[in-house]
């Protein structure tokens, strides 16, 4: 099963290094990571989307909390929360029929063009990781994906849970 | 009034000596250099020159387990702080506390492939506790600090501080500010049990018709025999130690059934996979005691308290898990067992050990020595501990040898057993002995060793003769790589590839090349003279070659992909 680890831990030279290093050493997966730091610039956030069962996940979230940098960890699926991510596609837009479907694509799931050249489009979407799949899926069908980049889903629980020192 | 301003070099001596720091073990080179002239130019901290940076950081190692306080390194950048790594990896595997500071090239340079730069925090990340990169000189003191603190609470380990030269060098110089009772945010280790847990555990014991209590290396440690054997005698129950934990309880407690495990006794592991409840404490379930886990003690309820959660239901899944030091939880265990009237039940005891007994009675650990035949292994250790009266420091390296004192030594205290267990480090012996000699100058300290393991640090013979470290190391020569051939043996139908040692070196000629003495013993009758002999030098150290049977096969032992009481008990005999 997917899950989405948010993980809170002092800015520190070598702390990413020391989470990343954890997931290869153990054989643990990762299939998305961010990191930034946060509104108190101390502290770094990552976000991890990883598959495991309970017992891989049971361990992962131990291994992680036992690195000395890591103040809290939280598996924001266990309970309801916001997930997002980001994606930035550029698409080939060579005529009038590819250039309107893609747009009209783009509108219905709600993602905007913000970058027009003589044969591409460039569209911006925010969604959750299956929102984006489902446009990528749908716009592979109309048209030629040219480039992606996808910024890993960032989550957040819904309520007065917080994640915070 | 002016502030008084220190080197960098001079504020990591000041640190340690804060922090009661004795000794430090290490090797100079360019990085450092800055550092030795500091160590240099007080008293107050010894530095021990090894002659070579593992042997180092097994000597600190040696000094931690048989004392408890937290050993130092230094090396310097490059190939020396790199020679540190497998030293570093044998204490995280064995969780044993560790400060190694390694000399780094000035932080201008990092990056830029300068002369002896290795990114040793990089290196080392996989088996270290923490690591710290030093980059400001006013940080170094409290960075010592928070090293020492990190090292030596919650789960013990190893813990890198990287000093870039240009922190250490007279020209820059800062204010010395120490915490020395450090607090950290991110890192606060549990050390209580949850109080709900602990009524779990007793309710569990209480309905326990076969207990049996499995201690391991966190009773060492924690340094707690003696609240371990209050709990073992209240349950009335018998115990098995893992390699990491023998001494524990006595070896010669009536309710000790010996080691468990791949070359544990067979009534260890028969009571093990007997058991309906397991008392696991400071122990981490190792693949080296369960054998196969599909087919571990199928009928047993586990009670697991160790300190590290990652350690509770990573490879066997616990009922009744406890978060804590197991000092604290275990008198937590007596005061719930006393808060509820703990009576033991007598009947089923009873029953319990009148089976454990017939395991015992069938007598599986044994060899045959006959007369005039080679030397049994197993006889020498048994030797060394009517010479010691069992009350030596053992300190042993890896391999057949290694298995023979666990099961012919019977420790009777916690520290006395020295040896690399999770990592399997060969060279440890030797330097860990003279760790230990250095900490108790007045003991027998023994290095039970074999002709593979020696020659991997026989360069620190040369350490000993500097530092006055008189050990009687014991090298049970079988000509082969004894644990790699009786392997050979049973599962490559005795094909040795690479396991005779040929053109092995006259030791004898060794030792005294370094300036000790050496005693050979070839024959049964001369064993225990000479071994005698060996002990009674108390002002040299002794380097006794004994020549062993190298057909001679560690038994019991695990029957690969069996159950914990799957065993060979002798060659061809299954159990």
């Amino acid at each position: 099963m997917r899950h989405i680890l948010s993980i809170l831990l002092e800015n520190e030279a070598g702390a990413l290094s020391r989470i990343v290093g954890l997931f290869s050493q153990r054989a643990f997966n990762i299939e998305s990571l961010t990191v930034a730091p946060t509104d108190d610039n101390t502290l770094s956030r990552i976000t991890i989307a990883t598959i495991g069962n309970d017992k891989v996940l049971e361990q992962i979230v131990k291994q992680v909390n036992k690195l000395v940098d890591v103040i809290k960890i939280s598996d924001l699926t266990e309970r309801k929360h916001v997930e997002r991510e980001l994606l930035l596609v550029k698409v080939a837009a060579m005529n009038d029929r590819s250039r309107t479907e893609v747009k009209r694509i783009s509108d219905i799931f709600r993602g905007s063009i913000v970058d027009i050249g003589k044969q591409i489009y460039t569209i911006e979407l925010t969604g959750s990781s299956d929102k984006l799949n489902a446009f990528i899926e749908t716009l592979n069908n109309e048209t030629e994906i040219i480039e992606s980049v996808r910024s890993g889903c960032v989550g957040i629980a819904r309520g007065e849970k917080a994640l915070r020192v | 009034m002016t502030t008084e301003l220190f080197s960098g070099a001079e504020m990591v001596v000041k640190a340690l000596s804060a922090l009661k720091v004795k000794y430090i073990f290490g090797y100079p080179g360019g990085s450092v250099l800055d550092l030795y002239d500091a160590i240099f130019q007080q008293d107050e901290i010894e530095h021990i020159l090894v002659r070579h940076e593992q042997a180092a950081t097994h000597m600190a190692d040696g000094y931690t387990r048989a004392t408890g306080e937290v050993g130092v390194v230094l090396a310097t950048s490059g190939p020396g702080a790199t020679n540190c790594v497998t030293g570093i990896a044998t204490a995280y595997m064995d969780s044993i506390p560790m400060v190694v500071l390694a000399g780094q090239v000035p932080t201008t340079l990092i990056g830029n492939d300068a002369f002896q730069e290795t990114d040793i925090v990089g290196c080392t990340r996989p088996i270290i506790k923490h690591s710290f990169n030093c980059r400001d000189l006013a940080d170094i003191p409290n960075v010592i600090a928070k090293a020492f603190y990190i090292a030596n609470t919650g789960r013990p380990g190893p813990v890198v501080v990287e000093l870039p030269k240009d922190l250490l060098i007279p020209q820059n110089k800062a204010e010395f500010r120490i915490e020395t009772d450090v607090k950290m945010r991110s890192y606060n280790p549990n050390v209580k049990g949850h109080p709900k847990q602990i009524r779990k555990a007793v309710k569990t014991i209480q309905g326990a018709k076969k207990l049996v209590v499995y201690s391991g290396g966190g009773i060492v440690l924690s340094d707690t025999a003696e609240l371990l054997t209050t709990l073992v005698e209240t349950l009335k129950a018998p115990i098995t130690n893992t390699l990491m934990g023998l001494g524990g309880i006595s070896g010669k407690h009536e309710n000790f059934v010996g080691m468990l495990g791949m070359h544990g006794s067979f009534e260890a592991n028969k009571t093990m996979a007997n058991a309906d409840v397991i008392l696991a404490l400071g122990v981490r379930f190792d693949d080296r005691v369960t054998n196969n886990v599909e087919k571990f003690c199928p009928n047993a309820t586990i009670i697991h308290v160790d300190i590290d959660p990652t350690s509770i239901s990573k490879t066997i899944n616990a009922h009744v898990p406890v978060v804590g030091l197991v000092e604290i939880v275990m008198q937590q265990l007596l005061d719930e067992l006393a808060a509820t009237n703990f009576i033991p039940d007598e009947e089923a005891l009873k029953d319990w050990w009148q089976q454990i007994n017939l395991w015992r009675d069938m007598r599986h650990v044994g060899y045959k020595q006959v007369e005039g035949e080679k030397i049994k292994p197993q006889r020498v250790v048994e030797v060394m501990y009517k010479i010691t009266k069992g009350e030596a420091y053992v300190a042993s390296d890896v391999g057949q040898h290694q298995m023979f004192a666990a099961q012919y030594y019977p420790f009777a205290k916690p520290r006395q057993w020295i040896n690399s267990g999770g990592a399997g480090t060969m060279g440890f012996g030797l330097p860990a002995a003279m760790g230990a000699k250095l900490a108790f100058p007045d003991k027998h300290v023994i290095c039970i060793t074999g002709d593979g393991s020696i020659q991997m640090n026989i360069q620190e013979l040369s350490t000993c003769m500097q530092y006055n470290l008189p050990v009687v190391i014991v090298t049970l020569n079988n000509r082969s790589l004894g644990m790699v051939r009786q392997w050979q043996d049973m599962v490559y139908d005795g094909r040795h590839a690479s396991s005779y040692m040929e053109s092995l070196p006259d030791f004898i000629k060794v030792a005294e090349a370094y300036g000790h003495i050496g005693i050979k013993i070839d024959t049964l009758d001369e064993l225990e003279t000479k071994l005698a002999q060996a002990f009674s030098i108390k002002d040299k150290l002794v380097f006794v070659d004994v020549l062993v049977d190298e057909k001679e096969h560690v038994y019991p032992m695990h029957i690969k992909h069996g159950g914990i009481d799957d065993m060979w008990v002798s060659k061809g005999v299954k159990a």
